[in-house]
């Protein structure tokens, strides 16, 4: 920690140690007082802190604890299943995607010398047009917001006759916006490689297909896997919107429990940790791969990954927002 | 198609609602995390604990709890939110013809959920700046003040304005969330509304809504964009 804050303040002195302990002192004193004043005083005057508001959750003498947290388990693994067959399918179709914006931007530069002149021209001309539409749709699907892709597809799937399960609407819904972001997470993985490592599978005569699939992709997964961890705690996270379309998830079970026991602060702070402690878990192990990762490059002395742009990655993360 | 035309008051209603809270939740988002960056970046271990405590608790939670925790969790604590009636912004509040708190509850829920993501764009960007420039200001003899306000914030402004844009646009697409805790008449609400109650045909509904979130987050993508390459040519 001392080491992150070190660009602003030299190492302390004697004297700025005697003054960071005694401002220490004086915060917690600070933090105390406004933490009794601010949060346990609502509470207890409220009678949120009583044995019979937390009882069911925390005491395993309880008549309703084992029920209680069997639902809740319920809900924690419908939460799991959904997050797991989202990101399954947003990885696949990302995969896709990244591919074949790659393979249209490269074709919309191919002359398609050696065809006559008109077949030549529709060619380009449909490339060009493929890799615009493939464009705009990233593009959209990137701006919207998870949820009402979730409540659109839940709309109007049935609109047409068709109709699943409430957990494929959120999967689907959560695949259309994930997808997109993991193909740009890939597609800039792979243009921030260096230029060589396609000119060199060019000379040696791998097709464009075989470039991408053998040497970009590979080397793409490798560099943004810990940005696609990060993605997998926005999935984590999105999965909440279930509630909306009510999916049975996490959430939802609370609400039902919530409906019957009456202690809404009680049920979001057992709900809350929950999923603080899954994503904070994820987000370690995204945090180790990442060093794991710049370590390994260092020692087979090959230059440093490029980093993702901060935008793309940032906004996937921000998004996690729930959105 | 016509329910475009028909309901286009509804639809502009709609987007200046949510670009009402958007802009509100962005200064809140903005001032708070600038005070949780500070927290985190502070000499103070407690401070720096509090700062990194809240981040973690934020960042990994979902929005949904966040607003659940403002719209159920307040009220049974008694509260409605009026501390946020500040004179001044009373004026754009009242906008909702019937006073309901939902509006305070989904901004409070937004801006403490953005703040995390705020906080951490504006660390990354004072940490991105190499430790030689601060430590070369100290040695020239500038005061702490000094050294942030000539060497250490412009630099560390440039690193983090893109991440910064990035939670912006993430958060307008959050805001979609609030139409769903009660606040009446905003894009994703009106979605619904006019879907289930009002009848109408799904598709036009869709793309109208859709339209009014595009329109908020893909300039500014298009402007991040630039700007991410100009500074890239630019180093």
């Amino acid at each position: 920690m001392s080491r992150q804050t070190s660009v602003l303040y030299d190492v302390p002195g004697p004297r700025q140690r005697r003054i960071t302990l005694i401002s220490s002192l004086v915060a917690v004193v600070v933090l105390l007082a406004g933490a009794y004043l601010l949060i346990y005083r609502p509470l207890a005057d409220k009678g949120q802190l009583s044995m019979e508001l937390w009882g069911p959750l925390v005491d395993p003498s309880n008549e309703n604890f084992s029920q209680v947290w069997e639902r809740l388990w319920v809900g924690l693994k419908n939460t799991l299943i959904a997050a797991a067959l989202a990101i399954l399918a947003s990885l696949v179709v990302g995969t896709l995607i990244a591919v074949l914006r790659i393979q249209l931007k490269s074709l919309t530069r191919r002359r398609f010398t050696g065809l006559a002149t008109p077949l030549a021209y529709l060619l380009r001309g449909l490339s060009g047009t493929l890799s615009v539409i493939t464009r705009i749709c990233v593009e959209v699907f990137r701006g919207l917001p998870v949820v009402l892709t979730i409540f659109f597809v839940a709309r109007g799937f049935p609109e047409f006759g068709v109709s699943f399960d409430n957990l494929w609407y959120l999967v689907i819904g959560l695949t259309v916006y994930n997808a997109v972001v993991i193909a740009e997470i890939l597609r800039s993985g792979m243009e921030g490689l260096p230029g060589g490592q396609a000119e060199a599978a060019a000379a040696i005569g791998l097709s464009p297909f075989q470039t991408t699939g053998l040497i970009l992709l590979p080397q793409a997964f490798r560099i943004m896997l810990p940005a696609l961890i990060s993605q997998l705690v926005v999935v984590l996270k999105d999965t909440s919107l279930g509630f909306i379309i009510s999916y049975e998830e996490t959430l939802n079970i609370g609400k039902q429990i919530i409906g019957v026991l009456g202690n809404p602060i009680q049920v979001y702070v057992v709900i809350a940790v929950l999923f603080i402690a899954i994503n904070y878990s994820l987000s370690k192990l995204a945090q180790y791969a990442e060093r794991r990762l710049s370590r390994g490059r260092r020692t087979t002395g090959a230059a440093p990954p490029t980093p993702p742009p901060a935008a793309l990655t940032s906004q996937a993360e921000g998004a996690g927002g729930g959105i | 198609m016509n329910v475009l035309i028909d309901k286009f008051d509804v639809f502009a209603g709609g987007f200046w609602l949510t670009l009402q809270i958007c802009v509100l939740a962005a200064i809140g988002a903005l001032i708070l995390g600038a005070v949780v960056a500070v927290l985190r970046i502070s000499p103070v271990p407690p401070l720096r604990a509090v700062g990194t405590t809240y981040v973690n608790i934020f960042r990994n939670m979902p929005l949904t709890v966040v607003l659940f925790f403002a719209a159920f969790g307040l009220p049974a604590l008694g509260s409605n939110a009026d501390f946020l009636r500040i004179p001044g912004l009373d004026a754009i509040f009242s906008r909702l013809g019937t006073d309901l708190p939902y509006f305070r509850f989904g901004l409070i829920a937004l801006v403490l959920y953005t703040a995390a993501f705020v906080c951490e764009a504006l660390r990354s960007g004072v940490n991105a700046v190499p430790a030689g420039q601060a430590e070369a200001a100290r040695s020239l003899g500038l005061t702490f003040g000094q050294n942030l306000r000539y060497v250490v914030l412009p630099q560390s402004w440039k690193a983090s304005v893109v991440p910064l844009g990035s939670v912006i646009i993430a958060m307008i697409k959050n805001s979609a969330l609030v139409g769903f805790f009660g606040v009446v008449g905003d894009l994703s609400q009106t979605a619904d509304q006019l879907t289930s109650a009002g009848g109408y045909a799904f598709i036009p509904v869709a793309i109208g809504i859709s339209v009014g979130y595009l329109i908020m987050t893909v300039p500014l993508g298009a402007l991040l964009d630039r700007i991410e390459k100009r500074q890239a040519v630019a180093r």
